[in-house]
């Protein structure tokens, strides 16, 4: 039997009186892009934001249900190496007011890993990972925050590879970015796949079509559905998704 | 009848030019006035030798070190406290009754007259504690006057940096103490240098405070617990009983030089530093 990368069970969140997850279930499998859809304030950030527990940062949530990451109860794992074990990157590009190398080494220093070969060594395997090494090499030490919208993405994917992560969190990674670097965004999700469990919420549903394999449609703090991405866009069992994949509502 | 946009126009630049002449006119007659009156009495021997006769005549080396020891002890202590007190308001509480009631103590207190804190301080640290009029008093009493613009300058300049670094930060992993110092002071730091450097200034500008706490003595100092006068005290006792008008200038157009000094040392620091930070 497989395990899965994350389940959770019954999953509740509340902000302070307001009900944002109702009682999801889902389990996420490894090593595959899985792609959540819906609506926008459906729920899909806040979901994404429980698997690394980054909603205990906002005063008032309470969570009921069980969530177990990597087979361990959420609870349970210490949430700094929680974080660590689970990357996120965020919608917007969010580099550091740093250099390309500080950016990427920024996680290790905070968790005092590796001396400074290993910390180099993990920098040129982390932007080799993300395609920026060639480019980036000799400019380790300019500011991050001259580099395009698209390189300062995958400087960001980087940043979150840099901790060893095995689940990576990706909350609309691309709604920022132009067509072409959304695609060359997707075709790196593609080259990471094989290492890494990928989440990625999306209100594109044609993003998540073409990048994932398994998809789940929420809806008003409900996930509606969930499954192979192939079935559910060309068979879906729910009318919900029947009418969103559709374009019926938003 | 309805004056046509471009007239308008015209007499808003106008006026607005004007404005903004007439203060910097003022500025630098004040300046000017100063210098020009107190440069020229300002020697080698002015600025090192005892003050001889109650200011009539030697120099204010006392006064330069009560200054600069009256600065070191109330920023000594203020830029921690304030520094710290900032950090507990905007990071590690939440926004709520508690916060808004201490935000709001510490902007009444900010705008408290000075004279106010050289009364306290007589009571608490001259009287109460039995420090005495020494420089520890006055320190102390200065630390406690520059305290709200310190928190308050600091406070801004941490609620000013972008959520997402926080936000970043914490998911690679960082305590909420790593998150402050590796995602919010470094950007913060012009902002709260600022304070900073604004408690300084007003900590040797300061006159009454510093005559309630610390005396007026024109010994040189020898221990923290002597008492001393800052160069704006001289002054005024220089200046207030005609004591000597030459002298009174001199000791002016020391001072205003050393604030033009540590502002302008300040502020190129703190534009290298952020430049540092964009370009490195
Ligand atoms: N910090 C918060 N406090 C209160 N309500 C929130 C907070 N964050 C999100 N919500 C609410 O929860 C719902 C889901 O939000 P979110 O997960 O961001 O949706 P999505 O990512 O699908 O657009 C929305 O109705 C939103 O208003
Ligand atoms: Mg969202």
């Amino acid at each position: 039997m497989r395990m899965d990368s994350i389940t959770c069970t019954d999953l509740n969140l509340f902000y302070g009186d307001f009900h944002a997850l109702k009682s999801v279930s889902v389990s996420i499998a490894p090593k595959r892009i899985t792609s959540i859809i819906g609506p926008s304030g459906c729920g899909k950030s806040t979901l994404l934001r429980v698997f690394n527990r980054m909603n205990d940062l906002i005063p008032g949530v309470r969570i009921t249900g069980d969530v177990s990451v990597l087979g361990r109860p959420l609870l349970d794992e210490d949430i700094l190496k929680l974080r660590r074990t689970v990357g996120m990157v965020f919608q917007r590009p969010n580099p550091f007011p740093l250099n390309i190398f500080e950016n990427i080494a920024y996680g290790m220093r905070i968790h005092g890993i590796g001396n400074r070969s290993q910390v180099e060594e993990t920098v040129e395997k982390c932007l080799t990972g993300v395609g920026l090494w060639e480019d980036l090499k000799d400019k380790l030490k300019t500011g991050a925050l001259s580099l395009s919208g698209e390189q300062q993405q995958r400087l960001c994917i980087a940043r979150a590879l840099a901790t060893k992560p095995e689940i990576l969190l990706m909350d609309e990674p691309c709604s920022a970015l132009d067509p072409i670097a959304t695609a060359h965004i997707e075709e790196l999700m593609q080259d990471l796949r094989s290492e890494y469990t990928i989440v990625i919420v999306t209100h594109n549903m044609q993003q998540a079509a073409r990048v994932s394999e398994d998809c789940g449609f929420m809806l008003l703090g409900e996930l509606i559905e969930f499954g192979k991405t192939t079935q559910l866009f060309t068979a879906p069992r729910d009318e919900r998704t029947e009418d969103y994949i559709s374009g019926r509502y938003g | 009848m309805r004056i046509p946009p471009s007239i308008t126009q015209k007499i808003a630049k106008i006026s607005l030019t004007l404005a903004c002449a007439s203060a910097v006119a003022a500025l630098v007659f004040v300046i000017g006035f100063v210098l020009v009156g107190g440069l020229k009495h300002v020697t080698w021997a002015f600025l090192t030798e005892p003050i001889l006769d109650m200011g009539r005549a030697g120099g204010i080396l006392p006064a330069i070190v009560g200054t600069i020891l009256m600065v070191f002890v109330a920023i000594g202590i203020a830029a921690p406290l304030g520094i710290a007190s900032a950090i507990y308001l905007a990071e590690y509480t939440q926004e709520g009754k508690v916060t808004q009631t201490i935000r709001f103590g510490i902007n009444c207190l900010a705008g408290v007259p000075s004279i106010i804190f050289g009364l306290f301080g007589f009571i608490l640290f001259v009287v109460m504690l039995g420090f005495g009029w020494s420089i520890i008093s006055g320190g102390l009493s200065l630390a406690a006057m520059v305290l709200p613009t310190i928190i308050r300058t600091a406070e801004e300049a941490m609620r000013a940096v972008p959520r997402n670094y926080r936000d970043v930060a914490a998911s690679l992993g960082a305590t909420r103490w790593q998150v402050v110092t590796r995602a919010v002071l470094p950007y913060a730091l012009p902002g709260v240098l600022t304070g900073v450097i604004l408690g300084i200034g007003r900590s040797i500008e300061e006159t009454a405070v510093v005559i309630f706490t610390a005396g007026s003595a024109v010994q040189m100092p020898r221990s923290l617990f002597d008492s001393a006068r800052t160069m704006s005290v001289h002054f005024y006792i220089l200046a207030r009983e005609g004591i000597s008008n030459d002298n009174a200038y001199a000791t002016a157009a020391v001072l205003i030089c050393t604030i033009l000094v540590i502002n302008i040392t300040a502020y190129t620091m703190m534009h290298r530093l952020m430049r540092g930070r964009r370009a490195a």
